[in-house]
């Protein structure tokens, strides 16, 4: 029984030293994976830069960021994709959106025999990804490809099998050029595929047009890029064919800012500008309206205006696309409506 | 607690009170209160378990009522939800690799049990109670980097130019496919069925083999004609073991089946299960009747492994009577 006793007695003395310690400020938030490696550097820095303040990240997914965010149980959330009206109404504090990092989604593909970048139009993407466009000598593949001499074989189309938010922005982007699409298929983190295999994240998807030959896929850019992949130009909205980097990605959020709306809920697929890559997005956190806790509004606050400005510079070396200027501009002043 | 201290009481007049833990290591009636309520709690967990999955699956089932099992159509932007699809695919994935794995799990079972010299009968066991324990995830890479390309150059179109004319074997086949995922499941379920099945082998009573020996029987007919029947209940019972876990299984068979809503006769061709398309969308669905379908999802797979193991029981049940009679 003693020994129960000083068992006992050793776990609550614990649990108070690890309340004192952190008897500062802690914040807790979930969701995105898609951000998930910067958010932690981020969190870790501003960790080591204010001794008090410990912030908890867990990278769930971005419905899950949203659910959490809805039943109050975590202090922000963070999305891939806006949450919708009706899920906005529904958080009882209120929230705002704050736009982090960019990111985008590359067409991927295994040609025997093909080793050029390929340009697709957005015809092009559409019409493979509706299963209208079925060989890759297509006239709408072959005639922005001169030179690149393309088989008489059939496309085998590759998606993502998981919900993700990568899918999101590639299904918003072919729901903005093509009618059909948002007729029939429309947009959301998984959606009812005309055509097509599903492989289980980026590396599932990577994996089956790797293996599979006359496969075409789309995957993160980070993801691209971190592997060394070949991946494909795609036709911007004027009309020309733009390879993704993160000066092109940051350039379609710098075309968007112009028509930015107010809660920054935005697509910026397909967006205006010579240099921008349609295939884009922003990455959000969702911050309460309301935080009745001084201190966690204050430390928010403080993260937020931190995260716009030194925390931007973190973001190239992790494949990041920084936001533009015009967009933090506008979310620093956005800032004071934390209340 | 309060449950083994009234049964102590109960028992105690006429002896000296005793510690609780004295009374716990001989008395019957306090280890038959405790063992009670750990069985109990199997089937607590078990009726909670549907209490969840029913009560967070009340707005599909009411939207779509008994459509849900028939609908073809997985919709998550036009809120549209029909499990047929995964319902299929998970019943022809489990079928095909119970085809593939219980002769095989049967054969080296009865190797191992009857034939196999003990010392290497000893040593294969212990590699296959290994296997029975891997990850599936590493089932899945297997699946990916070894099975896939497999089926994809060689099996699909070895069984396209031979059997073609048969709708299973129906091109063109991208490696991931049903055959690819019951290939894999197979693979994964034999250690279950050999472990079982050696286990019930060797438990049978040494007369009935030597009664078939002095009738003059060989010693292949005194495996296959007494003591594999003798046995048959048992064996039978490893299948369903096996056949519950190829229903359920998640990673591996997402991995390799190409996950795709759709129903094709052709196991060339590629489908999706019930636990994959769960794993799958749980984590990003954000709309409410999307998230209450996929909980409903794992509703029909529970009424499947029920209605899958009730009819299990029916057999050996058969089996057993129909054993005792002759």
């Amino acid at each position: 029984m003693k020994k129960y006793a000083m068992a006992a007695g050793l776990c609550l003395a614990m649990a108070l030293a690890v309340g004192a310690q952190s008897g500062a400020t802690l914040l807790n938030g979930a969701g995105a994976t898609f951000p998930y490696p910067i958010y932690s550097k981020w969190f870790d820095v501003y960790r080591q830069e204010h001794s008090n303040v410990q912030i908890n990240y867990q990278s769930i997914g971005s419905g899950g960021g949203i659910r959490q965010v809805i039943a109050g149980t975590v202090d922000f959330g963070a999305t891939d994709g806006p949450m919708k009206d009706e899920q906005i109404s529904q958080v009882k504090t209120g929230v705002l959106h704050f736009p982090t990092v960019l990111g985008s989604v590359v067409p991927i593909y295994n040609i025997p025999g093909v080793t050029a970048e390929l340009d697709f139009t957005q015809a092009a993407l559409a019409g493979i990804y509706l299963g209208k466009i079925t060989k890759w000598n297509d006239p709408e593949i072959a005639n922005a490809n001169k030179g690149v001499n393309l088989p008489a074989d059939d496309i085998v189309v590759v998606h993502r099998s998981d919900g993700s938010g990568t899918t999101y922005i590639w299904v918003d982007f072919l729901s903005k050029v093509s009618p059909e699409w948002a007729g029939k298929v429309g947009k959301d983190t998984s959606v009812n595929w005309p055509v097509g295999l599903g492989g289980k994240g980026n590396e599932g998807v990577s994996g089956l047009v790797k293996q599979t030959p006359d496969a075409i896929g789309y995957v993160e850019l980070i993801y691209a890029l971190q592997n060394k992949m070949t991946y494909g130009k795609v036709q911007n909205k004027d009309g020309q064919f733009v390879k993704a980097d993160l000066a092109t990605t940051t350039a379609a959020a710098a075309g968007a800012a112009k028509s930015m709306p107010e809660d920054f809920r935005v697509s910026i697929t397909n967006a205006p500008g010579k240099t921008a890559y349609p295939i884009s997005s922003f990455t959000w956190l969702l911050i309460p309206t309301t935080i009745p806790d001084a201190s966690k509004r204050d430390t928010l606050k403080d993260f937020l205006k931190w995260m716009l400005s030194k925390g931007q510079t973190y973001t190239a070396d992790l494949g990041y696309a920084p936001l533009p200027k015009e967009v933090v501009q506008q979310e620093s002043k956005a800032i004071a409506k934390i209340k | 607690m309060a449950m083994a201290t009234t049964a102590g009481k109960s028992a105690g007049p006429r002896a000296a009170p005793r510690s609780f833990s004295a009374r716990l290591m001989d008395g019957d009636q306090v280890a038959h209160v405790i063992t009670f309520i750990f069985a109990a709690s199997i089937m607590l967990i078990t009726v909670l378990l549907v209490i969840v999955l029913w009560n967070h699956s009340v707005l599909p089932r009411n939207k779509f009522g008994l459509s849900f099992f028939t609908g073809r159509v997985w919709d998550p932007v036009a809120e549209q939800f029909g499990a047929l699809p995964f319902v299929y695919g998970t019943l022809v994935t489990s079928a095909l690799s119970l085809i593939i794995g219980v002769p095989l799990g049967l054969g080296a079972a009865i190797f191992l049990a009857e034939l196999a010299p003990p010392k290497i009968s000893d040593g294969l066991t212990f590699i296959i109670e290994l296997l029975a324990a891997v990850p599936s995830v590493i089932y899945g890479l297997l699946g990916i980097f070894v099975v896939v390309p497999f089926v994809r150059t060689g099996l699909a179109p070895w069984l396209i130019r031979h059997f073609g004319f048969l709708p299973i074997f129906k091109g063109p086949c991208y490696g991931v496919s049903f055959l690819a995922a019951g290939l894999v499941l197979a693979i994964m379920i034999v250690p279950f069925i050999v472990s079982v099945s050696r286990e019930v082998l060797l438990a049978v009573p040494r007369d009935q083999r030597e009664a078939a020996l002095a009738l003059g029987s060989t010693r292949w007919e005194s495996t296959w004609k007494v003591v594999v029947p003798f046995a048959t209940t048992g064996i039978l019972g490893s299948v369903f073991l096996a056949m519950a876990r190829a229903l359920g299984e998640t990673m591996a068979v997402t991995m390799v089946v190409g996950n795709v809503t759709e129903i094709k006769t052709s196991l060339l061709a590629p489908g999706y299960s019930i636990a994959a398309v769960i794993a799958n969308e749980f984590t990003e669905a954000t709309g409410e009747i999307y998230l209450q379908a996929l909980v409903e999802l794992g509703l029909v797979l529970f009424l499947v492994t029920f209605v899958l193991n009730g009819l299990a029981r029916l057999l050996i049940l058969f089996t057993a009577q129909r054993g005792g009679t002759t």
